[in-house]
């Protein structure tokens, strides 16, 4: 079990202390994180910096004996990148998702 | 045994974005948990697609260490040279072939200590080379002996009460010898670190992009400073962004704050360029100037 997880409680959901006043037009891009299970050498790099908390350690191993990040909210990821720049293994990348049916937002 | 197979096919679905930028022969790196060198490749590939150089055209140069391990995986023209001697060895590569970007990643221990006077001299003739210090405060590879970066009462194997030798503040040492950009990031600043790196290559003359970097194996556990990820967070809490800064003010103590920032920007002339003004003033007309030793 992952003793080590951070466990300081962050907002999952961007809150706003006031509504922008373009929040119908901006439309938040989706992001599909791809995670290269095998390379991961549980730094936690990429759970701890998540600015959305996507991501969050597995409780099983990979073949190396360490527990990697997995998806614990699908749809939070804004593909912002900051865990494929920060993961020093290259073991995480992002990719935009393309969504049909206009901006969605959230607030 | 299910799980793993389903993770393996996972895997094969995409490759990551950095593939075509390493070695993956080499692959897995050797570089430990929590180190934030893997970071600094992933900096220095951004950087290099960012100011749009063709791959063709850039060479990286590394010295001995765990930072001299990035020649070896990343997958442009590189070499990985003897203790030290990263500087030499840039320097004539590029003054054979002037249009070749010369970029040296190496560690404190290899560029400071003993290449500490390669260093002092490619700064001084304004060589026009691209230098990234990747700085853990140790000598990590060989067991974490103390460095001329390690902090004053840091321990270290050859240091077991501290030390208690005067570190070097690399942004002054670079300042005082005439470097042409001067800047600074830790490697919990990706961003930052990449727009350096980007500015630090379109920089004519020496640059120098100092990055401080977590050991978690050696630095940070002979310190009792946890893991990496620690240190990252210690960054985090305890850097401060200072544009500018004057860089005698730039010493990094145990556990202090750090001044990160861009310090210095400035055009000097640089040695090709000083070499053909003053031919051409000796030799006038007679004086071709000079186009590198390679033929094309």
């Amino acid at each position: 079990m992952p003793q080590d997880l951070p466990s300081t409680p962050k907002s999952t959901k961007m809150k706003y202390w006031r509504k922008p006043l373009d929040a119908d037009k901006v439309k938040v891009p989706h992001g599909e994180l791809h995670i290269i299970v095998n390379r991961c050498k549980g730094c936690l790099f990429c759970v701890e910096y998540c600015p959305r908390d996507v991501l969050q350690m597995s409780e099983d191993f990979n073949v190396k004996g360490y527990h990697y990040p997995e998806v614990k909210e699908d749809d939070a990821c804004v593909n912002c990148q900051l865990c494929e720049l920060l993961c020093p293994e290259f073991a995480i990348f992002c990719v935009e998702k393309e969504e049909e049916g206009g901006g969605e937002n959230e607030s | 045994m299910t799980k793993e197979t389903t993770v393996t096919e996972e895997t094969q679905e995409q490759a990551h974005p950095m593939d075509e930028l390493l070695r993956m022969d080499r692959m897995p790196h050797i570089w430990c948990p929590t180190c934030g060198l893997g970071t600094v490749v992933t900096a220095l590939a951004m950087a290099l697609d960012k100011s749009g150089i063709s791959l063709d055209d850039v060479a990286v140069v590394s010295g001995i260490g765990c930072t001299g391990r990035v020649a070896g995986y990343i997958k442009v023209d590189s070499f990985h040279t003897t203790h030290g001697r990263a500087i030499p060895f840039a320097t004539g590569l590029h003054l054979a072939n002037p249009k070749l970007k010369v970029i040296v990643v190496s560690g404190d221990g290899d560029l400071i200590a003993i290449g500490g006077n390669h260093f002092i001299h490619a700064a001084r003739r304004n060589m026009d080379i691209t230098v990234i210090c990747v700085n853990n405060f140790i000598y990590a590879m060989t067991g974490g002996q103390v460095a001329p970066t390690t902090p004053l009462t840091a321990n270290a194997s050859t240091m077991p009460y501290g030390n208690f030798e005067p570190p070097f503040n690399i942004p002054y040492l670079a300042d005082s010898c005439g470097a042409s950009y001067v800047a600074r990031w830790s490697s919990l600043h990706v961003r930052r670190m990449t727009t350096a790196f980007a500015e630090a290559l379109a920089a004519p003359g020496f640059s120098l992009v100092e990055v401080v970097t977590p050991c978690s194996t050696l630095y940070a556990r002979r310190n009792r400073l946890g893991t990496g990820l620690d240190l990252l967070k210690f960054y985090h809490d305890n850097c401060e962004i200072e544009h500018g800064a004057d860089t005698r003010s730039l010493d990094i103590d145990f556990q202090s704050t750090i001044k990160l920032g861009k310090f210095i920007e400035r055009r000097r002339p640089t040695f090709l360029e000083s070499l053909d003004d003053w031919y051409g003033q000796v030799f006038g007309d007679k004086y071709e100037p000079y186009a590198g030793a390679t033929s094309e």
